[in-house]
Formats: C-alpha cells, sequence, structure tokens
C-alpha cells in the first residue's frame, strides 16, 4: 500500500500540470438529482492521448464522461474546454470539436447505414447548408475507415452487433472532431469484436491523432491501448498515468480489491492483469 | 443548380446545390409523396364542394372559385361549403402534424394524442361548458380548447418532465384519458336530452355548420406554427437517436423538445376545438406517410398532408355514402383508424416491438 502511495506522489510531481490541455474536469460534484457520485473530482485528458477511465462498478466512470461530454452538468465545478466552461458554448460548436459515443444508441427503424452516418454531420449543417459535398466526401471517409462502406445501403438493424457498433463509430467520426468520448464501446461484443473496435480506436489515436478517452470494462484491454490511464473509485482519482507505469498488483488491490499478479503482456509488453487463484485469494483474504 | 446523384450515395442523401455553397437535402420519393397527397386533398376537397343537396360539377366548382361562377353557385361554394372544407383540410393537416411530432418525440407510434387523452381532455372542455353554462357554439370551441391544452399540460407534468420514456408516457396518457371519460360519462348523464345530443354530435367529431369564423384561427395557428416545427424538423431527426446521441450531435434537446411539444398540444387542441375530437387522423396519418415515403425521420411534411387528405377524403366519403351530413366525419375515419390500429398493432407484435 506505501509503496503504491509513494509511487502516486512521485507521479504527481513528475507530472505537474503546467500544459493547458483541451479538455479538464474542475474540482467537479457529479451528482444524479441528490445522489452524489463524486466530489471535487478534478481530471486533465492530456491532448493526443488515448484516455482510458477504468475502476469497478459505479465508481463513476461513465458519470464522468458525461459530466466531460456535457451530458451531466456538474452541480459544482466545471468543465472546460478550450478554456471556457462547456455549458455556456454554442450547442454545435462544442459538437464540432467533442463527439460522443453513448453507451446505448437508438438507431431509428428502417435507417440504412449511410444515412445513419450522413447524421454525423449535423452539427456542420445549417437550415440553407444541409448537404454539401464536403459532408458527402466525409461520410464516404468516414465508413471506409470503419470498413462499413460496402454496407452504406443496408438497413441497420439487420447489422451484427459487431457491424453496428462499427456503423455508430462511424457516425461519430463523420462529426469531424479532434476529441472522441467512447462510453464502453466494446460491451455486448465477442472477444474478436471488442479487439476490432479497440485497434480500431488506437487507429484513429495514432494514425489521425485524435484525442480518445474510452470507458473500458476490460482492464488488460486498457493497459494495452491506453496511453493514459486513469482509475477511478468512490468518485475519485486512484492513480493516473501510462498503464506501465501505474498499473501494479497493489493498485489492482486497492481499486478493485483484487489480489492478482501483474506480470508483462507476452504480445505488447503491457501491464497483464492474472487474478490470484481462488484458493490463494481465500488464504489472503483470512490473512487480512 | 444540379442534382447529386454520386453512385454511392444513400437514396436519402441526396441533395439539390447551387454553386454559392448552398444545399438543400432531397429526397425525392418523399417529395413526390407530399406532390400526390396534395393533389389528392385538393381534387377531394373540388369534388366534396360540389357535393351535396345542389350538385355542382366539378369544373364549375373551379370557375367558381376563380371568381367568375354564378351567383346562386357563388353563395353556395364560398359562403356555405368552402369554408367547411378549409376547416376540414386545416383540421386534417394540424392533426397530422401534431400526431407526428406526438410520435417522433415519444418515439412510440401510440404516443399520439388521441391515446394520450387530448382528445378526451377537449371533449371534457366542451361538455362542460354544454352542461353546466348551456353556451353558445362559439362558448364550446373555447372550452374544448381550455380542455385539450389542460389534459396536454397534466400528461407533461405527469409524464413528460423527467423525460419521455416510451410506455410510460403511453400508459399515463391512458390514465388520464381513463379519467376524463369517466368525467365526461357522468357530465353526459347530468344532461339533458337536447343538451346530449348537441354533445353527442361534437363529441364524433363533425365538419357539418363549420364556417369562416372556424377557418380564421385555425389559418393564423398553422400560419405560426407549421414553419416554426418545420424549422426544427433537422434537429427532431437527430432526436430519433435518443437523447445523448443528438445532444451529441449539437442539438438543444430539452429546448426543442419542449418547443415541439406545446405547437403539437396548440395544434391539436385548436383543431380538436373546431371540429371535435375527429378520432385517429393523428395517429394514423403519421403511420401511413412514412410507409408511403419509406423514409425514415418524423415525415412532418407528408404528415401533414396526409392529415388533410385522410380527412377531406373520409369526409367525402361520408358525404357519398349516407348523404349530406348524415354521418360525422369521425365516426368515418375512426372505422378506417380502428382498423388500421389493429393491423398495425399485429404487424408490430410480428416485428416482436410488442
Amino acid at each position: 500500500m506505501s509503496a503504491a502511495a509513494a509511487g502516486r506522489t512521485d507521479r504527481t510531481l513528475n507530472n505537474p500540470r503546467s500544459t493547458v490541455n483541451r479538455l479538464s474536469a474542475e474540482d467537479v460534484t457529479l451528482a444524479y438529482d441528490q445522489r452524489v457520485i463524486a466530489e471535487q473530482l478534478s481530471v486533465e485528458i492530456p491532448d493526443n492521448s488515448f484516455t482510458v477511465i477504468v475502476g469497478p462498478n459505479a465508481c463513476g466512470k461513465s458519470t464522468l464522461l458525461r459530466a466531460l461530454s456535457r451530458m451531466l452538468k456538474p452541480s459544482q465545478g466545471r468543465v472546460l474546454l478550450d478554456g471556457q466552461v462547456i455549458q455556456s458554448m454554442p450547442a454545435k460548436k462544442v459538437a464540432r470539436t467533442l463527439g460522443l459515443l453513448p453507451q446505448s444508441s437508438i438507431a431509428p427503424d428502417g435507417i440504412t447505414v449511410g444515412d445513419l452516418v450522413g447524421r454525423g454531420r449535423y452539427p456542420h449543417q445549417g437550415l440553407l447548408r444541409q448537404w454539401s459535398t464536403e459532408d458527402e466526401r466525409v461520410v464516404q471517409e468516414s465508413m471506409a475507415q470503419t470498413g462499413v462502406a460496402e454496407l452504406a445501403d443496408r438497413y441497420v438493424d439487420e447489422l451484427s452487433g459487431g457491424q453496428r457498433q462499427r456503423v455508430w463509430i462511424a457516425m461519430a467520426l463523420a462529426q469531424q472532431t479532434p476529441l472522441l468520448l467512447l462510453d464502453e464501446p466494446t460491451t455486448y461484443l465477442d472477444i474478436q469484436h471488442q479487439i476490432d473496435v479497440l485497434d480500431l480506436c488506437a487507429e484513429l489515436h495514432e494514425e489521425q491523432g485524435r484525442t480518445l478517452v474510452a470507458v473500458l470494462h476490460d482492464l488488460n484491454h486498457a493497459a494495452r491501448y491506453a496511453t493514459h490511464l486513469i482509475a477511478l473509485k468512490g468518485g475519485s482519482v486512484i492513480a493516473e498515468g501510462a498503464p506501465n507505469d501505474i498499473v501494479t498488483a497493489e493498485l489492482v488491490e486497492e481499486v478493485f480489491g483484487l489480489h492478482c499478479q501483474v506480470i508483462d503482456d507476452p504480445e505488447t509488453g503491457t501491464p497483464l492483469v492474472v487474478p490470484a487463484a481462488r484458493k490463494a485469494r481465500a488464504v489472503v483474504r483470512e490473512a487480512s | 443548380m444540379k442534382t447529386n446523384r454520386a453512385e454511392r450515395s444513400p437514396r436519402a442523401n441526396r441533395a439539390v446545390r447551387t454553386p454559392g455553397g448552398l444545399s438543400v437535402r432531397l429526397d425525392v420519393r418523399a417529395f413526390v409523396v407530399v406532390l400526390l397527397l396534395l393533389a389528392a386533398a385538393l381534387a377531394a376537397s373540388v369534388v366534396l364542394i360540389g357535393t351535396g343537396d345542389f350538385p355542382i360539377p366539378a369544373g364549375d366548382v373551379l370557375k367558381t372559385l376563380m371568381g367568375d361562377g354564378n351567383a346562386g353557385q357563388e353563395f353556395i361554394v364560398n359562403e356555405l361549403r368552402l369554408p367547411r372544407v378549409l376547416v376540414g383540410l386545416l383540421v386534417g393537416a394540424s392533426l397530422g402534424l401534431g400526431g407526428a411530432l406526438f410520435q417522433a418525440v415519444s418515439r412510440n407510434p401510440l404516443g399520439s394524442p388521441d391515446i394520450l387523452g387530448l382528445g378526451q381532455g377537449a371533449t371534457a372542455g366542451a361538455l362542460t361548458v354544454i352542461v353546466l353554462f348551456s353556451g353558445s357554439a362559439g362558448e364550446v370551441t373555447v372550452g374544448a380548447l381550455v380542455g385539450g391544452l389542460g389534459a396536454g399540460l397534466a400528461i407533461y407534468l405527469l409524464a413528460w418532465k423527467q423525460g419521455v420514456h416510451g410506455y410510460r408516457l403511453v400508459l399515463v396518457g391512458i390514465g388520464v384519458s381513463a379519467i376524463l371519460t369517466a368525467v365526461n360519462g357522468y357530465l353526459l348523464t347530468k344532461s339533458t336530452i337536447t343538451e346530449a345530443a348537441q354533445a353527442v354530435v361534437w363529441m364524433t367529431g363533425s365538419l357539418s355548420g363549420r364556417d369562416w369564423e372556424q377557418v380564421w384561427p385555425l389559418l393564423w395557428l398553422c400560419a405560426v406554427l407549421v414553419p416554426l416545427v418545420l424549422g426544427n424538423a433537422r434537429a427532431l431527426r437527430m432526436m430519433e437517436m435518443g437523447d445523448d446521441v443528438s445532444n451529441a450531435l449539437g442539438v438543444r434537446v430539452e429546448r426543442t423538445r419542449a418547443l415541439l411539444m406545446v405547437a403539437a398540444v396548440l395544434l391539436t387542441a385548436t383543431a380538436t376545438a373546431a371540429a371535435g375530437p375527429v378520432s385517429f387522423v393523428a395517429l394514423t396519418a403519421p403511420q401511413l406517410a412514412r410507409r408511403l415515403t419509406r423514409s425514415p425521420g418524423p415525415n412532418l411534411l407528408p404528415s401533414l398532408c396526409m392529415g388533410a387528405a385522410l380527412l377531406v377524403a373520409a369526409d367525402l366519403l361520408s358525404q357519398k355514402v349516407f348523404g349530406a351530413d348524415q354521418m360525422p366525419v369521425g365516426v368515418v375515419t375512426g372505422v378506417l383508424g380502428g382498423v388500421y390500429l389493429l393491423w398495425l398493432l399485429v404487424t408490430e407484435r410480428k416485428a416482436g416491438r410488442i
């Protein structure tokens, strides 16, 4: 425990918050009605990072993402986008800078892939600028990037879960935002499609220099893909930094209450969390 | 100007563009549907004007409308039958548009004013005036308007305030409409036989005896609300994808929703005040329009045209089959709409959605 705490102090020292990042939350209190999820929470999203937020269920990770994407207004504190309070900015202007792929989205009945992706162009359009050649080009490009171009004329309801998620990501891409927030983009997908979606995210981050923020459940996926990891518990940041620097057995124990080993991922060298065997965990529980 | 037809461009994404960089989305099929529905509504109107105790051929009707008919025809057309048909067109258009708005915002075909009890609210208002105050026709209209707006407000407070949640809205609406039906039943038992007769005619929804007095308020309201609503149509299209996605796309969801709901309640309540609760037009018009355009989205303009065409066609049917002013138009739309609703429920069940 003490080692983890010391490590945290070091990280804070090594990582002074002098540079101004585009998106940050300052001392926010997040609550649904009377239920407070987080108090005095401050988070910076480093520019050009692939930031992943992890933490146990109900730790406030999705709530934080909702606050960062202005879906939830903090009851105290503020979320800043390019130095401005996000709530005070014109809605369409925010939508041209910051995109969000929510956890559950509804595809309208009988909508085609092309039409759905096209709807991502809304913040760039107006009453007399409803469908420009630029819109057309960006939609084609977004569909090509996500590998759904050949599905353009298919109905969204006929697609598989993995394809559908790609289509929604294509819609978010068509929005052409430098910042993209994804709330559990891999939920309900099988392992192959999970990796597929994460590869796509890494590509968007590396090749296009977009800043990505994702909430993920799987710690190993987070450690493998994130360039910046934020570990939340009970509405507070327990640790943040590069996965190689912060993912330790102690941290996993502290955040998730899981006794485990952290080894090097044989494929990527990133931390790989291996939960301890059931019996070993029982011994630990007795000892403590 | 050129029409863009890029080979891979999905159907709904065609656009008309000017060299100056302006562009307007054009869904060709929806556009054609709107034109055909308008033509159908106008043709039915002309035939309807010619129908009655003094039949007038369609050619003469058109001539009279242009201003060169004979004096007798001019009186019948311009003073008696034209306002009645105009009320029919405007009521149908308002109900069609109001229904499309309700259904789009609640994302549920059952989230229509008929099911939600707006009609019952208007009826309660009208019956109160008829039975308790023996009011004039004008006062009955005001009572109906107040009743309809009141029901709209009640539903908003009970179900809408925390954000619409599909079936919750429908269930609250059914509850509200059950209470109002009970109130209406009570008022009817308290009434004299003449009041009851007047009330029942009003309750079925009828166009008979409507004149210019009913046309003007409806026309003004539509002149203000229709452009306002259509101006927000693109935002409404985005709202179909849920509050989160539309918020993320830069739609001011709460504001747009409140604005459109106020417009929908006003349209529905005013239409109901003018012609009585003409049943099922608000429910069926948007659904029929959507099936004709085969386009996702709220289909606002097609629904409006469909409502107008449906109501005038139903009135024409009732006049042709049962004779002039024998059968209120609400009976015909009720039968047609009821059959359609059953069909909808059966097919939705097959699609696994209900």
